[in-house]
Formats: C-alpha cells, sequence, structure tokens
C-alpha cells in the first residue's frame, strides 16, 4: 500500500497538516460557546422573514449583482479564451482570478465608493479570468476534423461558430450555469464589506442577536440555490440580463478626483511618494516582508493545509451519505439536505457565524472550508459511486466502503482536492478579514490604516502565492496522472 | 485543377514508414478506386492527397467529421461556407434562408433523406450519418471527390444509389472500398494498395474480382 504513489503523497499531505497543527491556533474562546450555537440554530428553526423589507431588497441586490456580474464576467472571459493560448493573456487571467472577489471590492471601494460598479467588477474582473481558463480548456477539447473539412478560404468567424460552437455549447452553458450558482454566493458576501447583498443583512442581523433574522436569510439563500434550475431558464436569460442593471441600487456618486489620487498618491509606495526615492523603498519593503507578509503568509500556509487535509477526511466520511450502496431512502435523503446546505453556503459567512459563537481562533475557518469543500467534494464523490456497479456477492458496510468504493475513486478524490488546493487558500487569504491573522488580516488593517501602497503589495503577494499553490497543485495532478473536469 | 499529378507521396507513424514513397497521376475523368487490405495505407494515403491538392477537394473521412450537435442542414451547409459573407453565414446557423433550404433539401431527397433536414446529426443512425457527410462533399461540388469507404454502412439499393450519385457528380474521384465488385462497377480505374506500396494499377475493363482478391 505504502508503495502506491496517491498513498504516499496522501500521508504526506497529512503529515504536513499534523506539523502545521503544533503552530496553528486552534481554540474556543468564546465564554459560552455552546449556548451561543444553540441560539444560532433556535433562530434557524424560527425564523422570522417580516423583520423589516431589507431582507427582500437586499435578496433583489444579491441576484442583480450576482447576473450583472458574471454576464460581464462570462462575456470578456469568453474573448480572453480565444486568444489564451497567447502566454502573455494566460498570465493576466491566471493574475486576476488569483485575487479573490473580496480584494476585489476592497480595492474598488477606496475609488468607486459604495457604486454598484464596485460590486459588478469585483465578480467580474476575477470571473473573467477563470471563465477565460475554463471557456479555452472546453473549446480545446473539441473535435478538430470538422473544421479541417471545410472549404480552404472559408470565413475565420464562419468557421469557428459552425464547428467548435456547437460542439461544445452544452458544457459552455453547463459550467456557465454553475459559475452563476458561484456569483451567488459571491455577490452574498459583498455584503461583509458593505454592498447592499445578503452579507450586509447577515452581519447586522448577527451583530444586533437577531438570530431568527439571520436564520431567515439563510434558508431563503438556500432556496433560491436549490430552485435554481426552476427560475434559471434560457427563455428568462435575456429577461434577467438586462433587467439586471435597474436593481443594482443607487449606491453613492463616484467622486472622479478620489480615482485619480488612488492612482496617483495612494498607491504608490510612501518611500517614492515622499521623495526618499528608490533607497528608502529597500527598507520599507524589508519591514512590510518581516512584520506582515512573512506572518501573514506562514498563518495562510499553516490554515491552508489544515483545511485541506480537514476538507479531504470529511469528503471521505459524507460521500456515502448520498451513495446508493449503503443504507435506506431516509439516510440518503438527510445525507443530500446535509451536502447541499455544507456546500450551498459561502464558506466566508460559515466562517463568520462560527467565529461568532466560538470566539476568533483558526477553529472556526478550518471547520468552514472543510465543511464547504467537502461539501462540494462529497457530492461529487457520492454522485460518482452511484455509476460503480458492484459484483452481486460484494461485501456489505464499512467493508464495503474500504474494499470496494474508496479504492475506486480515491484518484479522482485526490484530482478534486488538489484541484480546491488553490481555491482553499485564496479564502484562507480572505478569511483574515474576519480577524484570523492570516494575508487578508493584514490587508485589510493596512485600508483601515489608509495605507493602500502596503495593502497592494499585500494583495499582489497573496496572488503570487495563490498561483504558486495552483500550479504545484497542477504538477502534482500531472505527477500522479489524475484527471479531473473542471467543473467542481 | 481536376487532374493531379503527386510525386514522392510518403507518411510516417511513429517513425514507422505507412506510405510510399509513392507516385500518383491522375488524369480529370479518371475514377480511381483504391482497394487492398485494412491497414494498407488507404486512408493515409487519401489524407495526404486531400493535402497535397491544398484542401481543393470534396472528402469524405472515415470517420465522417460531422459536428454532431447540429442539424443535417447546417452540416451539409458547411460545405459552401466559403461562398457567402460571415454575415450570411451567422445568419443561416440561427435562421437558413429559403434558398438555401430548398437546395439541401433537394439533395437529400436524392439521398433518400430529406425528411431529416433539421435532425441533430447525433441522433442518426451510421448510415444516416454517413449519406450526410456524403451530401456535404456533393453540395461543396469541388472538381475532385476524395472518399475513404463512403458506403461502409449502408445497405445494397441504398450504396449503390450512392455511388451511382458521386460518379456522376464528380468528374474526378479517388474512393477507397473493401467492396471489390462496386469498385469494378462504378470506378474506371483500380489502384491496389499492399503496404504502403501501389501493388496493382489498371483500367478496370481489363480486371476482374479475382486479380484484385490476389491484394487480400
Amino acid at each position: 500500500m505504502l508503495s502506491s504513489p496517491t498513498v504516499r503523497t496522501s500521508l504526506i499531505f497529512v503529515a504536513v497538516a499534523l506539523f502545521s497543527l503544533l503552530f496553528a491556533d486552534i481554540a474556543i474562546t468564546a465564554s459560552n460557546p455552546w449556548r451561543d450555537l444553540g441560539n444560532f440554530f433556535l433562530g434557524v428553526i424560527t425564523p422570522n422573514f417580516f423583520s423589516s423589507e431589507g431582507l427582500m431588497t437586499a435578496l433583489l441586490r444579491t441576484v442583480a449583482f450576482a447576473f450583472v456580474g458574471v454576464a460581464l464576467g462570462s462575456v470578456c472571459g469568453f474573448l480572453l479564451s480565444l486568444v489564451y493560448r497567447f502566454l502573455p493573456v494566460r498570465i493576466f487571467c491566471a493574475f486576476i482570478r488569483a485575487i479573490h472577489e473580496l480584494f476585489w471590492a476592497l480595492i474598488f471601494l477606496q475609488f468607486f465608493g459604495f457604486h454598484p460598479l464596485t460590486g459588478v467588477l469585483a465578480i467580474a474582473i476575477p470571473y473573467s479570468g477563470i471563465f477565460a481558463k475554463v471557456y479555452s480548456e472546453i473549446l480545446d477539447e473539441v473535435d478538430p476534423e470538422p473544421g479541417r473539412l471545410l472549404p480552404p478560404r472559408t470565413g475565420v468567424i464562419a468557421a469557428f461558430l459552425y464547428t467548435r460552437i456547437p460542439d461544445c455549447w452544452v458544457q459552455l452553458r453547463t459550467y456557465t450555469a454553475y459559475r452563476l450558482e458561484c456569483g451567488l454566493r459571491s455577490s452574498a458576501i459583498l455584503g461583509f464589506v458593505g454592498l447592499p447583498t445578503l452579507g450586509f443583512y447577515l452581519e447586522s442581523s448577527f451583530s444586533q442577536g437577531l438570530y431568527s433574522d439571520a436564520g431567515a436569510m439563510l434558508i431563503l439563500f438556500y432556496v433560491l440555490i436549490a430552485t435554481m434550475p426552476l427560475w434559471v431558464r434560457p427563455r428568462l436569460l435575456p429577461v434577467y440580463v438586462l433587467g439586471a442593471p435597474f436593481f443594482l441600487g443607487e449606491g453613492l456618486p463616484i467622486v472622479w478626483g478620489n480615482v485619480e489620487r488612488f492612482f496617483t498618491e495612494d498607491i504608490v509606495p510612501s518611500p517614492l511618494r515622499d521623495g526618499e526615492g528608490l533607497g528608502g523603498l529597500v527598507p520599507w519593503l524589508s519591514e512590510l516582508m518581516v512584520n506582515e507578509a512573512l506572518p501573514g503568509i506562514w498563518n495562510t500556509v499553516i490554515l491552508t493545509q489544515i483545511a485541506l487535509v480537514a476538507t479531504g477526511i470529511l469528503t471521505l466520511l459524507a460521500f456515502p451519505l448520498i451513495s446508493n450502496h449503503f443504507g435506506g431512502p431516509v439516510r440518503r435523503t438527510s445525507g443530500h439536505v446535509f451536502l447541499v446546505i455544507a456546500r450551498s453556503t459561502p464558506e466566508y459567512i460559515l466562517a463568520y457565524i462560527l467565529l461568532q459563537l466560538w470566539g476568533p481562533s483558526m477553529l472556526p475557518a478550518v471547520v468552514a472550508l472543510a465543511l464547504h469543500n467537502g461539501g462540494i467534494i462529497g457530492h461529487l464523490i457520492g454522485r460518482q459511486t452511484n455509476t460503480i456497479r458492484l459484483r452481486p456477492d460484494a461485501p456489505t458496510g464499512f467493508n464495503r466502503y474500504s474494499w470496494e468504493l474508496v479504492p475506486r475513486v480515491y484518484r479522482s478524490f485526490l484530482a478534486f482536492l488538489f484541484y480546491r488546493w488553490e481555491i482553499i487558500m485564496r479564502e484562507t487569504a480572505i478569511l483574515g478579514i474576519l480577524g484570523i491573522y492570516t494575508l487578508g488580516f493584514y490587508v485589510d488593517s493596512a485600508i483601515q490604516n489608509i495605507r493602500f501602497d502596503r495593502a497592494m503589495i499585500l494583495i499582489l503577494i497573496t496572488a503570487l502565492l495563490n498561483i504558486g499553490i495552483d500550479t504545484l497543485g497542477r504538477y502534482i495532478r500531472r505527477k500522479l496522472a489524475l484527471q479531473t473536469m473542471p467543473t467542481c | 485543377m481536376s487532374g493531379f499529378d503527386l510525386t514522392g507521396l510518403t507518411a510516417s507513424f511513429g517513425g514507422e514508414r505507412v506510405i510510399g514513397p509513392l507516385s500518383l497521376r491522375v488524369k480529370q475523368g479518371e475514377k480511381v478506386a483504391l482497394v487492398g487490405k485494412s491497414g494498407a495505407g488507404k486512408s493515409t494515403l487519401i489524407r495526404l492527397i486531400h493535402e497535397r491538392v491544398n484542401r481543393e477537394s470534396s472528402l469524405v473521412p472515415q470517420d465522417l467529421g460531422l459536428v454532431n450537435a447540429l442539424p443535417v442542414f447546417h452540416n451539409v451547409f458547411m460545405g459552401q461556407l466559403d461562398k457567402h459573407s460571415t454575415w450570411y453565414n451567422t445568419v443561416t446557423l440561427v435562421r437558413p434562408f429559403s434558398r438555401d433550404r430548398d437546395e439541401v433539401r433537394k439533395l437529400l431527397k436524392e439521398l433518400g433523406m430529406s425528411e431529416k433536414l433539421w435532425i441533430p446529426t447525433a441522433s442518426l443512425s451510421g448510415g444516416q450519418r454517413q449519406r450526410v457527410a456524403i451530401a456535404r462533399a456533393l453540395y461543396r461540388n469541388a472538381p475532385v471527390l476524395l472518399a475513404d469507404e463512403p458506403i461502409s454502412a449502408l445497405d445494397g439499393p441504398m450504396a449503390h444509389q450512392v455511388m451511382e450519385l458521386l460518379r456522376e457528380r464528380f468528374a474526378t474521384s479517388i474512393v477507397a472500398l473493401h467492396d471489390v465488385e462496386m469498385a469494378l462497377k462504378y470506378c474506371n480505374r483500380i489502384v491496389g494498395i499492399q503496404d504502403g506500396q501501389v501493388a496493382l494499377d489498371e483500367t478496370s475493363d481489363r480486371l476482374t474480382a479475382s486479380d484484385i482478391m490476389s491484394l487480400y
């Protein structure tokens, strides 16, 4: 067993996570965490949908921002995917998708303020980068033969429309619909930095201890996502996309002076701004690295590795919940509900709730990341086991799990896990805004102190770290010959 | 251009030569049947010729090269994408013009499947898909036909109907066939391929089926 490369890789990652645990700050610091958790669940089962009209407005804004952001992102991403083979385009796309939506929102907030454009661009920009990559992968999969058979003087556009698009239209549509679901989650959490979406409503309900209001919001959010197949219809899409811009809200007007100041003064490193020249830049940079960047990177990496392994363990525990090879319909139904809730809740919201209940430490972040990502991968692996036909006399119970199913799905399990590695790291960094000492914490503090030059450098470092992990993840997947589709 | 003279045709696969070097000279009006065992290099030779004549030919490849998600009409119409402007082609993708509709329907009628005009090719049977690829080649209307086993999935009468149509519409053609009777009936020159070389080259009126069988 130990000679298998997949098992060895897994054990190395488990060892790294255990080592990281030695340095991680895992604790429950709240004075009465279980009472708070109980109150919260009481709130969820006694939701109050009528406390204020703010809830419905927040829901509408969440949908509107998601539609405009994702639509813009998919159009730009599609155009970028056509030129994705050029290295500068690939690097550009890797860079813009390595920066989390919330970081983009924090940047735009500094110069556009609470204008709808801030929320739209915060979604559209990173999504363009993601769409460009996945669309180009889908387009590359198309059978090249029909294109080769065309008459020699066929126009490029006609050839593209006839031989490339129809073949992958279904995949493009499925992926875009999946991204729309992600867009709803992104849009919801933009509320945490002050945009008028669900996150804003959730934060204010929580801070006032209105758990029933928060519960109502969460339930509406699940219903919204679970019913997407019903209300997102191809024929209705143009109506939504054209109508959504009118429901973004007024916001505050853009002050163009702020925009100019941001680019010409605020983000210029302070030694250069103060005329100290390049000589002043080195101590400034090294001070930033030692006091903020390095601790931020260390905590981000530690938390990511623990969360990655926790996600893996949770996935392996959770997938039998929806697998046809075990148990009765009642358990499978509740298993479905659990996994749908786990994967529909943005990790940021989960982390926020757990942080409120358990107090600040890395624990809420680990649990939130593991629940959300474990829910996603567990769902995919569980569905995959349903396509496996076992021999009639196959063992049952735990033996069936450990001898028949896990060995069969282990490779795709690892593929999905390594695919999400970079996503987990991006989220880990952003959870710093909630007060965990990852890179996001230092970015947020720099912004609070109006030191945008430092914030920009830290965001840049975060992006590079994500690109590095993405590259490493792809290297490991290739090394272990793990295949995966991008829809995860 | 309708006849051609090709020399030094070679192809290698994984470092191993599968075709040639061989020369092939085809005059206008010649209908060449390529015969030989499977794996002899007939398909490779057809691909080579297709590239050497700068794709100025109506090609029916063995794997057909259909866009499965598109209906029959669009797969056939693709043969003349170079004849129209981009906007015309784009509009046709959404809503074909009646002139083109009639023309393609007429063509499909001759192939006995005009009722399938708007069915996506993915949901057709093997023989129907093969006829769509043939219709595309006919619609393309190039001076030379290059076809790789174009009737392998068609039953008796339909196979004869298709071969008759191809003989009638293309002055010059090179067709790979495994059915020796068909080759003798519809082609006027037989080229036998063995181990990537020309092993037989004769007009069909001087050959009988048993002469050809020695290649197999």
